[in-house]
């Protein structure tokens, strides 16, 4: 393959000032002989967006699952504000790809399902998920059941079910993926708005390149699976707060979206590769 | 078509249907012997429903169909969720199930007298052997049918165990629950009737072996028709329930707005 390789601007630049939030050291992460991650280390700091991108069926999923200790690291350790990860976490919002609602609870009820097991009285629980809902822009629809919203509106009801407690991390999983592309967008500026308010340490999956430079503070890389693992990582030095649709107009931002995919580009080539 | 128009035929095909056989019961083309007059089933019908005598028969089998019932579809959703959410549990109690459920149940009914006495009881453990299955078959289906990620999703936002059974494996379950209760009723009827139908001194069972006995094929009939209506009733309270407890569901709101 003549593929010249680009070296990228800058390596690995972990922002050590700030305490880090979320610390992956070193996991492995393998499925009987299958290896779907290998020796993956990254840290984020609190209050940075990382956003991981790589070629479908790399593991992203994985490692995400990882830190939010749905799955148990092979060998390595995940820590969450310097405690180690043993079991599910409860102080993470985490926003699924699919539908993650209980189609069974109205939209409210969806809500404040996080802060029902947390044991928050009936009151409290009713008027701050009322406000949270408001505040996602959907007055008005508590009582629908979520066959009865559109996509982009169960992604917001899923924004303020994750949110409502205020977690520590929030872990996002190709969180709009499914949706058209207009209301990506709207949905995309609207998370901007809500971590805007309170930062929190964010970790992404996606597999869209655009996405994750106009969200990201930083954009970590990785390879083609089996055997996945982070093979560089670039920050995203464009100021915010952002608007997501404007944001790629701006020439640091193709500058960074070129250098990123050229390291990206000859994972997701191998990927297909493996595939055939 | 519209409702009324489909009313009306429906009306039409009972009245043909109906008609038809009372027209033929009088020129003499249908031997009353074994197919009685509807008037004649008819008029038994009017003539034991003003009997207080008849009631008896009425609450008994009532009683033991609902006895029946609830302790069957009670076990049977216990140990459906139990073994739906015990991987371990339901592959060590499989072959035993699947055994047990093999014997064909009515077999069973004579084992039940000689333990049980021909009172209450022994109908009672019929229609319970009757219904368990069919519920703990839905019910082990519906908590293994939970969307794994609607679980996870649950999990994250701190559910304990007791309440993503509450929030989670039952809500889940609940439409295969309910459906599995709606096709019980049929069943707890069966194992009711046939249990007093083998062995017994009352009970709407008992009516129709007696009449058969007395080869008195209008009590049949006007027992086979007693009993559907009886079965027709448990069933519009169902659809009540039913209503009530799944309302979420997309399917289910549209179609009774429609």
């Amino acid at each position: 393959m003549a593929l010249a390789v680009v070296k990228p601007v800058v390596e690995e630049t972990a922002p050590q000032q700030k305490k880090a939030m979320v610390a992956i050291d070193s996991v492995t992460m393998s499925f009987g002989t299958f290896v779907a991650v290998e020796d993956v280390n990254l840290t984020v700091a609190d209050g940075e967006f990382l956003a991981i991108v790589g070629p479908t069926g790399c593991g992203k999923s994985t490692i995400l699952n990882a830190i939010a200790g749905l799955l148990k690291p092979t060998s390595g350790s995940v820590s969450i504000d310097g405690n180690r990860v043993s079991g599910i976490q409860n102080d993470i919002g985490y926003l699924f790809q699919q539908d993650a609602l209980l189609p069974w609870k109205t939209a409210i009820e969806n809500v404040e399902l996080g802060l029902l097991f947390r044991g928050v009285g009936t009151s409290e629980r009713r008027e701050r998920s009322t406000a949270w809902l408001a505040k996602v822009g959907l007055k008005g629809f508590e009582q629908r059941y979520p066959h009865q919203l559109s996509g982009g509106q169960r992604k917001r009801v899923q924004m303020a079910q994750a949110l409502i407690s205020g977690p520590k991390v929030i872990l996002m999983d190709e969180p709009f993926s499914a949706l058209d592309i207009h209301t990506r967008h709207l949905m995309q500026n609207e998370l901007l708005r809500l971590w805007q308010e309170e930062r929190r340490a964010v970790v992404m999956i996606t597999h869209d390149l655009e996405e994750a430079i106009a969200l990201g503070d930083r954009v970590a890389v990785l390879a083609a699976g089996p055997r996945s693992r982070v093979i560089n990582s670039f920050p995203v030095d464009l100021e915010r707060p952002r608007d997501v649709a404007e944001i790629k107009l701006d020439p640091r931002f193709m500058d960074l979206y070129r250098n990123i995919w050229a390291s990206l580009r000859g994972e997701v080539e191998k990927s297909y590769e493996r595939r055939d | 078509m519209n409702v009324a128009t489909e009313r009306f035929i429906q009306l039409g095909l009972l009245v043909v249907i109906l008609g038809g056989w009372q027209l033929g019961v009088s020129i003499g083309v249908i031997d009353v012997f074994f197919f009685p007059a509807p008037m004649d089933i008819f008029n038994q019908i009017i003539s034991w429903v003003l009997d207080p005598n008849f009631y008896r028969h009425v609450t008994i089998t009532l009683t033991e169909t609902v006895l029946g019932y609830v302790i069957g579809t009670g076990l049977g959703v216990a140990a459906g969720v139990w073994l739906g959410l015990s991987r371990s549990a339901a592959r060590i109690l499989d072959p035993f199930i699947k055994g047990l459920n093999a014997i064909p149940r009515v077999v069973l009914a004579p084992i039940f007298v000689l333990w049980l006495g021909l009172g209450l009881w022994s109908k009672v453990a019929l229609a319970v052997t009757l219904v368990f299955f069919i519920t703990f078959f839905n019910a082990m289906q519906g908590v293994r049918e939970v969307n794994p990620v609607v679980l996870a999703n649950a999990r994250i936002l701190g559910a304990k165990r007791s309440e993503l059974l509450r929030h989670v494996y039952f809500p889940a379950a609940a439409s295969w629950i309910l459906s599995s209760l709606r096709t019980s009723v049929g069943f707890a009827v069966v194992g009711a009737i046939i249990g007093e139908y083998l062995g017994a001194s009352a009970g709407l069972g008992y009516l129709i072996a007696q009449a058969e006995g007395n080869f008195d094929a209008v009590g049949v009939f006007a027992g086979i028709i007693i009993l559907a209506v009886f079965v027709l009733a448990i069933d519009r309270i169902l659809d009540v329930v039913e209503n009530r407890l799944i309302k979420w569901r997309p399917n289910a709101a549209e179609e009774r707005t429609a």
